[in-house]
Order: structure tokens, then C-alpha cells, then sequence
């Protein structure tokens, strides 16, 4: 038994014609709040991050591997921050494997992760959910009132 | 002679699934041993090689299983059987060079594509060959084409474009915007899935028409009509994934909207539900339809996952824990693997008319297969909503005394694992024989 295609070509290229501008619009557009470019040192602490599959332990926003914890905002929090995160590095706590940064890589790592953590905040606490389902992010750039 | 293509493309993805469960169960031990040969074997290293492993698995048995349905099954002339020599040859040289960038730490890609970018040149070369012969194929032989043809050519295409999609970072245009990059790199992801999903549940469908003997399941509307839905998924859904970015809302809020439309999927698998479970067929193919009663379990389990944290208010809180996890393994092993195992029956089947796919043992195996994925599946489920708990309610205690409360789970989960990976040898080893037999020269 065959079908008649016609329509259905119809309507996948309907549906290509809008993917194609979505995709436009998507490639196009920066996050909500506007930042710096990851600069050239970040850039390289983002490859660190990458050939060393940090990736695989550690998430940033909540995407990643969950044997490690987050690390979008490490550079920020409280108790944390570049001193922290560079005594992490080579330490070899826990399942953490033990790296051999230089001083050099170490600065790029946390560049990186001081970029990254303009970008916003996770895990979002002062998000509002609505009744709708949905939920409305606090961003980085809304002073907050605590 | 028919090309031997097919069988070897479906002995290399059986291959991909047995190094790949292993390379899981020692990448899982780490969370019961934190320290155990962390030096020797990190997670780290691990985890690229199950991931790639168990995803080539799918890839390349749905790969396999169409070569197979349009050369043995339809009895159609390929277009170019040079082709699909050279795309498995391809595949398995890339498949080597793959393991041995993991070996040796050349992981400069991100997760899921680890490897070193090049890689996925012949990657992309591989598919576009499929495509190629596919559609030439098809071309030439059909007028009218049944939905599984659309969902191939489908799957097809969309791997193309979301492989390529998914190296975007390499361009500074992407990379420098941290945001969007990585909302791009997991749009990506959400939609090389989707594609696969095509491939494998056209496969489903394909094969529901020849059990079934009914050619109407696949020529009719309402498979159309999800077929588009799917489509629909595949091109705007991904953003589920990154509702806590901080991209565009309008972006979040497209993507909800998407989302929603999968309760159709629910409300039909409910209403169909009856009508599919009371025409059990066992004289034809048992093991074939047997699996693919289970997968009509697993797509309903966690379908209703899927549709709950693709609401944002619940997203909110599954989202980074184990129990995305538990939505992807139940996604790849519940409903892709046991399709696919569905379609290595079917196939053995009709190599050996003879073989008896019935037997007493991979009864067994598939029984022991469904009852270890449950376990395994719930203790994800409860592992993620304890460190969810400790994220969003209690909120005190470190990572690391979160982690060791959770252990529990993670033995549980390490130990069903076994059971899942012990359960599919025993179905999978006669196939696999029967196969190799095949291909002696
Ligand atoms: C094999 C898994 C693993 C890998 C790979 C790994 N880590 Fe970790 N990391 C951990 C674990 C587990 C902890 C938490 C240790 C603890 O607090 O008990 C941690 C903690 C950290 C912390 C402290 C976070 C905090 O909030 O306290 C930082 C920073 C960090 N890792 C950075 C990195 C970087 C950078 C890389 C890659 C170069 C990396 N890690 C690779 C497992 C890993």
C-alpha cells in the first residue's frame, strides 16, 4: 500500500523553511544578560576544562556529570572563590583525580569559571514559579534585596 | 550473494554495547569507592568511553537493521553496495581511532563528543554515504513511501546537520558567548537524540507492520500525524534542557510550549493500550513482539517523566540530578535497546527461519533484563530526589556528606547494573553466534 507525498513534503518544508529561521534567530542571539566575551585567557581555561573532562564530574548549570558538584557560581560563593579553587586543583580530593596544573593553567581555570559566573546564577533560589508552571529566572544584573 | 554489510554493521553494535555496559559498570564503581584506582581509572576517563560506546551501540544496530530491511527483507538492489562497504569500514577505523584519542587523553571535545574534534570528519563522511545510498535506494524503488522511510530519511539528515551543529564551538562566533554556546551545545545534544530517536522508532514502527502483517500501521494517518509531532520535538523542544540558563525566555518559553504537545503521545499510548497488549501474536516472531510489548512499557514510565520536568516548575528541581539520568537511561536502554533487540530477533529470524527464538534462557534474560532496568531505574529516581532535597529544602550539609548518604542507591544502582548487562548477554550471545556463523566466509 503506498501513500500520496505530496503532502507531507509540503509540510516538511514548511516546517524546514521555519527550523531554518528559528536556527537564525537562535545562532544570533546572546544570553539575557549582556556580559564580555570570554576573553583569550578564559577561552584557554575552557579547553583545560575540556582535555581534562572536567565535564564529566562537574556541572555548570545544573549539565555535566553529577559526581563532583557544581561549579557555575564556585568563583563567587561564599567561602569560595579563586584561592579555593585553585587549592582544589591539584589536591586529589576524593574521586577528584590529581591534576598537575601550573600556576599559568590554574589562572585560566579560574578566569574561566569567573566568566562563567557573570553569566548568572545556579542553582537559581530566588526564581519565582508560577502558577502557569513556569519559572521566572533571577538574573545576574537584578540587584537583589537581601 | 546479498552485501554481508548489514551483519557486520550489527556485530560491531553489539560489540559497542557489551564495551560499553562493561566500561559503565567500572566508570559506576567510582561512586561506591571514591578512591578506589582513581589514579589508574578516573570516572573521568571512564564515562567518554561508555557514552560513546553504548550511543554507537544504537546508532549503528539501527544503522545495521535498515541496511538490512532494504536489501534482505524488501528485497530492494541497494544503489551502491561499494558505499555501505566503505561506510562500515569507515565507521569501524573511526570507532578504533576514537578509543585510542580516550586512551591517550587527546579529549579535547566536550561531553558526549570527547574525542578530538577531527574526529568527527568521517563521521560526518559515514552518514553522508548513508544518505546517500538511502535515498538513491529508495528513490528508484518506492512510490508512496510508508512513514518508517520518512523517519529514516529523516534521522538521517537531522544526524548530519546536529553532529556538525554540535562542533559549532569551534567557531569564536559561538564560543566566545559563553551563553549561548552552551545553550547551543545542548540544543544540539537534545536533537542528535531526537534524530537517532527517529531512526529507532521508525524501526518500531517498521516492524509492528511485518509482526503484524498490516502494512496500514505505517501507511496511516495518525502515524503521520506523530511522525510530524516528533519532528516538531526534534527541531524546538531541546530547550527543556537549558530551562535554567539564562537565555532569551522566548527561547524557554518556545520550548514549553513544544514540550506540552508530547501529552498526545501519553494520551494515545493509554488509549491504544488495550487494543495492542489483547493481539498478542506468539506463532510469529515471540522474542521480536515480546520486546516490543516491553518498550511500550518503558515509553510510558517515562514518558510521564519527560512530560513532568518538561513543566519548568519541576524542571526546577530535577534538573542536575540523577534523575535525568534516570530519563536518559530509561530512554536508551527501556525503549531504544529493547526496539532494537526487537529488530535483532526479527532479523536472526529471517536468516535462520529455523532459529528458535523462544527458548527457555533468553525468556529468562529478558525477564531478568526488564526486572533489573526497574530497580535500576527507581534508584536513579530516588537518588536524584534526595540531592534535589539537599539542594532546594534542607540545604545544609556538605556535597561530600550528601554524596556518602546517597550510597546506598549508587550500590543498588552498580548492582542492578549487573543484572542488566548479565541479563543481555544471555539474550544477546545465541544472536550474536547466529550472526557470526553468517558472515564465515
Ligand atoms: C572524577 C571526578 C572529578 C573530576 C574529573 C574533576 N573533579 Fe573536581 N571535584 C570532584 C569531587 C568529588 C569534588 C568534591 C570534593 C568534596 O568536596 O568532597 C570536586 C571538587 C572540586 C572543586 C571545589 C568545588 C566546591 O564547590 O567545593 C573545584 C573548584 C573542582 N573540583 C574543579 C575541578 C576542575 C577544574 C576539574 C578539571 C580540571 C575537576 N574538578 C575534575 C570530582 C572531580
Amino acid at each position: 500500500m503506498s501513500t500520496n507525498s505530496r503532502p507531507y513534503i509540503f509540510a516538511i518544508a514548511i516546517l524546514l523553511a521555519i527550523f531554518g529561521f528559528y536556527n537564525y534567530v537562535v545562532y544570533n542571539t546572546d544570553g539575557y544578560v549582556a556580559v564580555e566575551k570570554l576573553s583569550p585567557m578564559a577561552v584557554k581555561g575552557q579547553q583545560l576544562f575540556q582535555n581534562n573532562r572536567c565535564w564529566s564530574c562537574h556541572q555548570l548549570y545544573g549539565l555535566g556529570g553529577y559526581l563532583g558538584p557544581d561549579l557555575t557560581n564556585v568563583y563567587s560563593a561564599e567561602g569560595k572563590g579563586p584561592t579555593y579553587i585553585k587549592a582544589f586543583l591539584n589536591s586529589g580530593v576524593k574521586s577528584m583525580p590529581q591534576f598537575t596544573f601550573s600556576e599559568e593553567e590554574k589562572n585560566e581555570l579560574v578566569e574561566y569559571f569567573k566568566q562563567v559566573d557573570e553569566t548568572g546564577i545556579y542553582p537559581n533560589y530566588d526564581a519565582e514559579i508560577e502558577a502557569t508552571g513556569w519559572v521566572k529566572l533571577k538574573y545576574r544584573n537584578e540587584t537583589s534585596e537581601h | 550473494m546479498k552485501s554481508k554489510a548489514p551483519i557486520y554493521f550489527l556485530l560491531f553494535a553489539m560489540s559497542a554495547l557489551f564495551l560499553g555496559m562493561f566500561f559503565g559498570l567500572t566508570a559506576s564503581f567510582q561512586y561506591l569507592m571514591p578512591e578506589f584506582l582513581k589514579e589508574q581509572i578516573p570516572f573521568s576517563k571512564m564515562r567518554p568511553f561508555h557514552v560513546t560506546s553504548v550511543i554507537s551501540w544504537i546508532v549503528l544496530c539501527a544503522t545495521g537493521s535498515i541496511y538490512f530491511f532494504l536489501t534482505y527483507v524488501e528485497k530492494f538492489k541497494l544503489f551502491s553496495p561499494l558505499l555501505a562497504k566503505i561506510h562500515f569500514i569507515i565507521f569501524l577505523l573511526t570507532g578504533i581511532a576514537i578509543y585510542f584519542s580516550f586512551a591517550f587523553d587527546y579529549t579535547e571535545g566536550r561531553e558526549y563528543f570527547a574525542f578530538t574534534p577531527v574526529l568527527i570528519v568521517p563521521i560526518l563522511i559515514g552518514w553522508v554515504l548513508f544518505g546517500i545510498n538511502y535515498f538513491k535506494t529508495l528513490y528508484k524503488n518506492v512510490k508512496g513511501w510508508p512513514v518508517y522511510y520518512w523517519m529514516w530519511g529523516t534521522g538521517i539528515v537531522f544526524m548530519c546537520y546536529h553532529l556538525l551543529e554540535a562542533h559549532f564551538w569551534l567557531f569564536d562566533f559561538f564560543r566566545l558567548n559563553f551563553i549561548k554556546d552552551f545553550s547551543i551545545q545542548w540544543k544540539s545534544y537534545g536533537s542528535f537524540t531526537g534524530s537517532w530517536n527517529m531512526l529507532v522508532y521508525g524501526i518500531s514502527i517498521y516492524l509492528m507492520s511485518k509482526i503484524k502483517k498490516d502494512s496500514n500501521v505505517a501507511t496511516n494517518k495518525i502515524a503521520f500525524f506523530f511522525y510530524f509531532l516528533g519532528l516538531t520535538n526534534l527541531m524546538f523542544g531541546w530547550a527543556h534542557h537549558t530551562y535554567l540558563l539564562p537565555t532569551q525566555p522566548w527561547i524557554r518559553y518556545v520550548a514549553y510550549a513544544i514540550s506540552m504537545t508530547e501529552w498526545v503521545v501519553l494520551a494515545s499510548i493509554i488509549y491504544n493500550w488495550k487494543r495492542s497488549v489483547l493481539k498478542v501474536e506468539k506463532e510469529n516472531h515471540p522474542m521480536a513482539y515480546r520486546f516490543l510489548l516491553s518498550t511500550d512499557l518503558w515509553i510510558f514510565l517515562n514518558i510521564i517523566l519527560a512530560l513532568l520536568f518538561s513543566i519548568p516548575a519541576i524542571n526546577f528541581f530535577t534538573h542536575g540530578t540523577h534523575i535525568t539520568v534516570a530519563h536518559s537511561m530509561g530512554t536508551t536502554i527501556g525503549i531504544n535497546t529493547t526496539i532494537l533487540f526487537s529488530a535483532l530477533f526479527f532479523i536472526v529470524h529471517q536468516i535462520y527461519p529455523d532459529f528458535k527464538t523462544d527458548r527457555k534462557w533468553i525468556q529468562r534474560g529478558f525477564i531478568s533484563f526488564n526486572i533489573s532496568l526497574f530497580f535500576f531505574w527507581i534508584s536513579l529516581l530516588i537518588a536524584g530526589g534526595k540531592r534535589s532535597y539537599w539542594m532546594y529544602v534542607s540545604k545544609t550539609g556538605l556535597f561530600s556528606e550528601m554524596q556518602d548518604s546517597l550510597v546506598p542507591y549508587y550500590i543498588s544502582f552498580f548492582i542492578f547494573g549487573i543484572g542488566i548487562f548479565i541479563s543481555l548477554l544471555i539474550v544477546a550471545t545465541p544472536i550474536f553466534k547466529a550472526f557470526l556463523q553468517k558472515i564465515k566466509p
